[in-house]
């Protein structure tokens, strides 16, 4: 009896103890502490081919940093699949890392979370201040007129890769630099048995940087200048359904990458299946996928006119990587040294180039590395043709809603079914619908 | 339960008989009764701690409009009253459409894998009855899929899935010629047959697992006796076996409905982010409109309703059950 009495006691003790655990652990103070300053957490966003690749990479530096400062890094690589869930957890538990990668399309969208420390003057001065950065690269940190919700650490850009050999074969002999250019190419491909260009249908941040691209092409934005959706207008749809046309009109995209949402466009061009396809900074993944670097080309992604410039010339977004300081950090002083750090001249260079990526810092772009054909074209698309996503809390919600009806139109297509201007309205049009009402 | 509580009373109709002085008696009997309480609050406590308040909170939040300018601190979201309901149950509207076109697809398929799950179980565990060389392996065999880790066997399947390069479309379009083009699975209508075929592979052999489990306990003299009046095999599934199975069958259709209905894991493998409207099982709607698009008050709203849906679905199942046994038991 005495020894089920203590059980008893035992367990009623044990209960109340994790109840008074799990109730206690609320958000800290809402700018940082400097409570442990011997260590920082690190979320790095997956930039190679893989989680480990990334890990080797980043170790040696994260290495370098604490020789230099005494502070360890933890570092985690998180999927991309991952990330934006694991740091929505991180803002709402006030459980996070202490610095953190996010998408700069994010930023927006994030800072209206509160959950990132803002960069105000003074402490982008303690970084070597705004103006060490590429001026498109600042414009994805965060809604026009706010401190920075983050600094850039990647800059990418769209670019249209062909295959020689297929377009050898093809006898293309000039890349295209228009649309019709492109449409003609992706004929001769066709004619020969290939793909003429790879899409992404199923992958929705994809559809929506392609779509953005167009949309501006056709001078629609898909916010109206004080950031309510505006999803309908006539340059949007033309956008939405230019795109989609391209496998449901002009047949130069195959119907099954209707379903692809994994890179395996990629894959279809490295194995000499598709002549061409628009992405972002895609060296890397072509080395990954066992392509040599003069087994492909990169020019310009295509513009109406030919030639690219700002307005309707643009042709690529603002593509890249910014980071953050979680607002919660115990070790406020050592996540700006860390950004300070990762942001060197000489960490630039080192981090960009293992990456295949642009340097937002302007004095790391002058190193020989980025002078290749192919970063040359990257560097000149974000200097002068490039525009940042819109800044707006709701793109988060808009990559969704509309990258969702992109998805749809592009089953259609692959379905035999047509994809008129009246049905692209209709998603449009639903899309808008399920935008937040403020 | 009933079961663990059979053996106290007997212990303390035991003990009242033994003498002691009226105070320890008193005291004891006090100790008696509130020893399984005791023992009952860690399990109680983690329940609430698990299970009820997030539940409650949930329920709260359903209130609020809870977007991304307040999950810092949800508790500071306004109060939005019934607008997150009122905009989920307005099916004019594309949201509320959405969600009862996720709803109406939901029930088609849960019904669906249900019944299918049920008959493969059923069919293999009679079968299966009969000892026959090879039983022991063909039962582990059709183990292997409820054994197999969710995400692990569903990647696969969304590989077979695949329209250029997948299993499926090899054997059905290049092998056997059945279709004149390589349909997809994973985006448009076909979505549904694709979700239903990996949803049952995976549910059935727990089906199986189950009805095995109650087939032995059916005496086999009753079998002799039916064979010996004449019965044959389909008179003696119909009148003996599945008579016999009804209280496991019972509990059985019941678990199958609630985990099919609320199956999140299988959809969210197979289409990623955005399933096909065609596939779209409410659990990863209610995800999505949450998750996706920042909107955790309307989420919330949602996941309140399917909550109500399944508690009356669940409380109507077990009435009309329980009723129907006592009849029969009668």
């Amino acid at each position: 009896m005495r020894r089920i009495r203590a059980a008893a006691v035992g367990a009623v003790t044990l209960s109340l103890v994790l109840t008074a655990a799990a109730c206690g652990g609320g958000s800290s103070g809402s700018e940082g502490s400097n409570e442990q300053p011997k260590t920082l957490t690190y979320w790095a966003s997956n930039q190679g081919a893989n989680l480990e690749f990334d890990k080797k990479v980043l170790q040696p530096e994260l290495d370098k940093f604490e020789k230099e400062t005494g502070i360890k890094v933890k570092l985690e690589v998180v999927p991309w699949s991952d990330l934006l869930n694991r740091i929505l957890t991180a803002t709402t538990s006030g459980q996070g890392p202490d610095v953190l990668n996010i998408g700069n399309t994010w930023s927006a969208s994030l800072q209206a979370t509160g959950a990132l420390l803002p960069w105000d003057a003074e402490k982008l001065k303690t970084i070597g201040g705004r103006d060490r950065f590429v001026e498109s690269a600042l414009g994805s940190t965060g809604v026009q007129g706010q401190d920075p919700a983050a600094v850039p650490l990647y800059s990418m850009a769209y670019a249209l890769y062909y295959n020689k050999k297929l377009f050898a074969e093809a006898g293309i002999a000039e890349p295209p630099a228009t649309w019709d250019e492109l449409a003609a190419a992706g004929k001769k491909l066709t004619a020969k048995g290939h793909n003429g260009l790879g899409a992404e249908g199923s992958n929705l941040s994809n559809n929506i940087h392609q779509v953005f691209v167009l949309g501006k092409q056709h001078g629609a934005d898909f916010f109206t200048p004080d950031g309510k959706p505006d999803f309908t207008s006539d340059g949007a749809v033309a956008a939405v359904k230019q795109y989609v046309d391209l496998m449901a009109e002009q047949k130069i995209v195959a119907p099954g990458n209707a379903e692809y949402a994994q890179n395996q466009s990629l894959s279809d061009f490295a194995k000499d299946k598709t002549g061409m396809v628009l992405w972002q900074t895609a060296s890397a993944t072509f080395k990954a996928q066992g392509m040599n670097d003069d087994e492909w080309g990169v020019a310009p992604a295509p513009v109406q006119s030919g030639e690219p410039g700002p307005g309707k010339a643009t042709n690529s977004m603002v593509a890249g990587i910014n980071m953050a300081v979680f607002k919660n950090t115990k070790n406020i002083d050592g996540a700006k040294k860390f950004v300070n750090f990762m942001t060197s001249e000489e960490e630039q260079v080192i981090l960009n180039k293992a990456y295949g990526s642009i340097p937002p810092v302007k004095a790391a772009q002058e190193d020989p590395a980025f002078n290749t054909p192919a970063l040359a074209v990257l560097r000149e698309t974000l200097a002068s043709s490039a525009t940042a996503l819109p800044q707006v809390p709701e793109e988060s919600q808009f990559e969704t809603v509309v990258g969702t009806a992109v998805k749809e139109l592009f089953a259609e297509a692959a379905a035999g079914r047509p994809v008129t201007t009246e049905s692209v309205r209709a998603k449009l049009e639903k899309a808008q619908q399920q935008m937040p009402k403020n | 339960m009933t079961l663990t509580a059979a053996p106290d009373t007997g212990e303390r109709k035991a003990r009242k008989s033994s003498p002691g002085a009226p105070r320890t008696r008193r005291s004891g009997r006090l100790r008696r009764i509130s020893l399984p309480y005791l023992l009952l609050l860690p399990a109680l406590l983690l329940e609430l701690l698990v299970h009820l308040v997030p539940m409650v909170i949930g329920i709260a939040v359903s209130f609020k409009e809870l977007t991304q300018f307040y999950i810092r601190d949800w508790t500071t979201a306004p109060w939005a009253g019934l607008d997150n309901y009122s905009l989920a149950v307005d099916f004019d509207a594309p949201v509320g459409e959405a969600l009862l076109n996720s709803f109406i697809t939901t029930c088609l398929f849960t019904v669906l894998s249900v019944g299918l799950c049920w008959l493969l179980g059923a069919a293999a565990a009679i079968f299966m009855q009969e000892s026959f060389r090879g039983r022991g392996f063909l039962r582990t065999l059709f183990l292997v899929p409820y054994a197999l880790p969710v995400y692990a066997a569903v990647i696969t399947w969304a590989f077979m899935f695949q329209r250029d390069n997948g299993l499926i479309n090899h054997v059905v379009h290049d092998q056997l010629g059945l279709t004149d083009s390589p349909p997809f699975w994973l985006i448009g209508d076909n979505s549904f047959v694709a979700l239903l075929v990996v949803s049952v592979w995976k549910g059935w052999p727990f089906a199986f697992l189950i009805i095995m489990a109650g087939l032995q306990n059916i005496p086999r003299e009753i079998y002799e006796a039916a064979a010996l009046d004449g019965a044959g095999v389909w008179q003696q599934v119909r009148r003996i076996t599945l008579p016999s199975l009804r209280p496991v069958n019972q509990v059985l259709v019941l678990v199958l409905f609630l985990w099919t209905f609320n199956d999140f894991n299988t959809p969210f493998v197979l289409f990623g982010e955005a399933a096909p409207e065609a596939a779209d099982l409410i659990s990863l709607h209610i995800y999505q409109s949450s998750f996706q698009t920042w909107n955790f008050g309307t989420g919330s709203a949602m996941s309140v309703l399917l909550l109500l849906f399944l508690l009356v679905v669940t409380g109507v199942y077990l009435l009309l059950t329980s009723r129907g046994r006592k009849a029969s038991d009668a």
